[in-house]
């Protein structure tokens, strides 16, 4: 009966009118005859427009009675007074046929493109985003998506949560794409959180590092600026944010953080690539990271995701003086790019920012190793220059495949020296 | 006082970059375009003066055929006290490059017999594709983009090719090649994306020649 109704209510719904906003489905249960010769005629009051969705028939039988928005008060008012038991059911009814309409056609998607999705080639944005909540689907008890904020132009800022349970259990970092032209990111992100999930209960390393940590997967970290990639203007890198008193567009998202923040190394022209914003946290996409990793308050490891250079990269960017476990970082990254080449024989530098790349100050690992977080690197992913940001799709699989062994070196790690 | 750096220092590697572009430029053509792969070694000193100079050891590869490499020992002086002048640059290369004159001959024949003037856009397109016959219109934006790197490096930069924007054939009743390109190229330092027009000469046994060249204002879409 329940599910009729619900349908018939989808159809409405599906005419384009929201009719049910904040009407409830309230449970009765009439305990004598009089009572159910009351709940008929509050049934009868044309004026209330409530309708019965399991009508009442005998003491001590539940009755569904669907009771409109505007009629709710005088209905509970006379439920009560006249000591009438009931549950509220449904809180929302026009939430229930908006969540049946998305689960409907999310379940004709999957359909069309469950297993299909092609690793091999770069998404917009609306497929990496449809592709999340796939693999959502297919690993529910494993994955789960949360949304963290939104960015300037109001997209959603999604990130994947890789979990096997635990509260707030010690966690790992992932972020690509904060550079929105560096498409390889992004891409790469796609098949590493597939990865992921596939190999949980299969690869001795990525089950051991789930069963005792959660990892938060962040693919598309500046979505305005992909977005933007796909277009405008491929080359495009910052944020979307408009500067006021100035034409130029977009804040570096990797110059905005709070570390070292304002200095020679990054620029006070909004019209520069590595414009550093108006003030620390100024842009959402970053801030939401911020007050994500904060409110955590257990994350032992940020590893965020660039291209193109090839380099494994740790802090600091924004001082020359060497990081306190300079040492220990710099042993990990050896050994992370020598089981990276081992794969291709692609070649990484890896070094401190600063003494690898450049002074950089405001960037993303700076900021997370001075607030707490030991183990934090940078990637800067294929190629060294030949294709640059251009990277031939043909290419993504590779790079993917490649960058996986060093990953799981950086993760074991932080698995093995819990702090 | 000569310094030895270390290989993957960010200073040796600008100073490389630079050296493989010029010598990408004095030995390139539309069927070989060199880059760098390695630094094996690089050392700098200060000259009195003038400026730094950087002693280079590298390792160059062909861009198309990435297993075919030579050695290259270069020297790079910048002047630092006047940003006209373009760095100085000496290379000598070790043993033979990989020899192109049937490709290059080819490639000539085929632009030459060409009715209409060859037109072109986002080479490689945003998905990092080119096609096989716009390879040889890449390698010959790429050889002559070395000219535009080694005019304008300084200590405090790193040019990378980007991309061909556009390009269009300007036919000529001598026996050049000519094409006018705009181009992007990557400054690593700043990150900047900067768009630049190229004006670019070229015949198999005369080589790639620039004969001008502009900065352009950035993009209005930005």
């Amino acid at each position: 009966m329940k599910i009729l109704l619900v349908f018939a209510t989808l159809v409405a719904a599906a005419c384009g009118e929201q009719l049910f906003v904040g009407d409830q489905v309230l449970r009765i249960t009439a305990s004598s005859e009089e009572q159910i010769a009351l709940l008929r005629a509050l049934g009868e009051q044309a004026e209330l427009q409530v309708d019965f969705w399991l009508d009442p028939t005998s003491p001590g039988h539940p009755a569904d009675l669907r009771v409109p928005f505007p009629s709710l008060q005088a209905v509970k008012i006379f439920l009560e007074s006249n000591s009438i038991s009931y549950s509220i059911m449904i809180e929302d009814v026009q939430e229930l046929v908006d969540e049946e309409k998305k689960a409907m056609m999310k379940s004709r998607r999957i359909e069309r493109s469950t297993r299909t999705f092609d690793f091999a080639s770069y998404h917009t944005i609306d497929e990496i985003y449809d592709w999340m909540d796939m693999l959502v689907d297919d690993h529910p008890s494993l994955v789960s998506k949360i949304q963290i904020g939104q960015s300037y132009e109001n997209r959603p800022l999604y990130v994947l949560k890789f979990s096997t349970g635990g509260s707030n259990r010690p966690a790992i970092w992932l972020d690509t794409g904060i550079h929105s032209r560096e498409w390889i990111t992004q891409a790469t992100g796609v098949w590493t959180a597939n990865k992921i999930a596939k190999e949980y209960g299969q690869d001795p390393s990525i089950t051991a590092i789930l069963d005792s940590m959660d990892i938060f997967f962040e693919i598309v970290t500046n979505p305005d600026g992909y977005a933007f990639t796909h277009s405008s203007n491929r080359m495009w890198r910052k944020t979307r944010s408009i500067n006021a008193g100035s034409h130029c567009v977009g804040v570096d998202p990797n110059r905005n953080w709070d570390a070292g923040f304002g200095g020679a190394g990054s620029s006070s022209n909004p019209c520069s690539e590595t414009y550093r914003g108006p003030y620390p946290h100024s842009e959402s996409e970053v801030k939401a990271i911020v007050d994500f990793i904060r409110g955590h308050g257990n994350v032992k490891s940020v590893i965020s995701i660039h291209s193109y250079s090839q380099m494994l990269l740790f802090p600091y960017g924004y001082k020359t003086a060497p990081a306190p476990n300079h040492q220990e970082l710099n042993e990990l990254a050896k050994k992370a790019v020598s089981d990276l080449a081992i794969v291709y024989g692609t070649k990484y530098t890896y070094g401190s920012i600063v003494d690898t790349i450049y002074l950089a100050d405001g960037t993303t690992i700076d900021w997370a190793y001075d607030n707490g977080v030991k183990y934090s690197f940078t990637f800067e992913l294929r190629d060294t220059g030949r294709y640059g940001f251009l990277l031939p799709s043909t290419q993504i699989i590779p790079t993917a495949t490649e960058t996986w062994p060093a990953l799981l070196d950086i993760m074991i790690h932080v698995l093995e020296h819990p702090y | 006082s000569a310094m030895e750096l270390p290989p993957s220092h960010h200073r040796a590697n600008r100073a490389a970059a630079l050296a493989a572009g010029y010598v990408c430029y004095r030995r390139g053509s539309p069927g070989r375009g060199l880059r760098l792969r390695t630094v094996r070694r690089a050392g700098r000193r200060d000259i009195d003066g003038v400026g730094p100079k950087y002693h280079l050891e590298l390792v160059l590869e062909d861009i198309v055929d990435e297993d075919s490499t030579v050695n290259c020992t270069a020297e790079v002086l910048y002047h630092l006290g006047n940003k006209n002048i373009a760095p100085d640059v000496q290379f000598t290369i070790e043993g033979e490059l990989k020899n192109t004159d049937e490709a290059d001959n080819i490639f000539y024949s085929q632009i030459k017999s060409l009715e209409k003037e060859l037109v072109a856009e986002n080479i490689p397109d945003s998905h990092g594709h080119v096609s096989p016959e716009m390879e040889p219109i890449r390698l010959l934006a790429w050889v002559a983009s070395g000219y535009v790197m080694w005019q304008n490096s300084t200590e405090n930069t790193k040019f990378q090719f980007a991309q061909i924007k556009h390009v269009k054939q300007v036919k000529r009743s001598d026996e050049y090649l000519e094409f006018d390109y705009m181009i992007l190229l990557h400054e690593m330092v700043s990150q900047e994306i900067i768009p630049w027009q190229m004006t670019v000469l070229w015949h198999p046994q005369h080589g790639v020649q620039v004969t001008q060249d502009s900065r352009q204002p950035k993009h209005a879409s930005e």
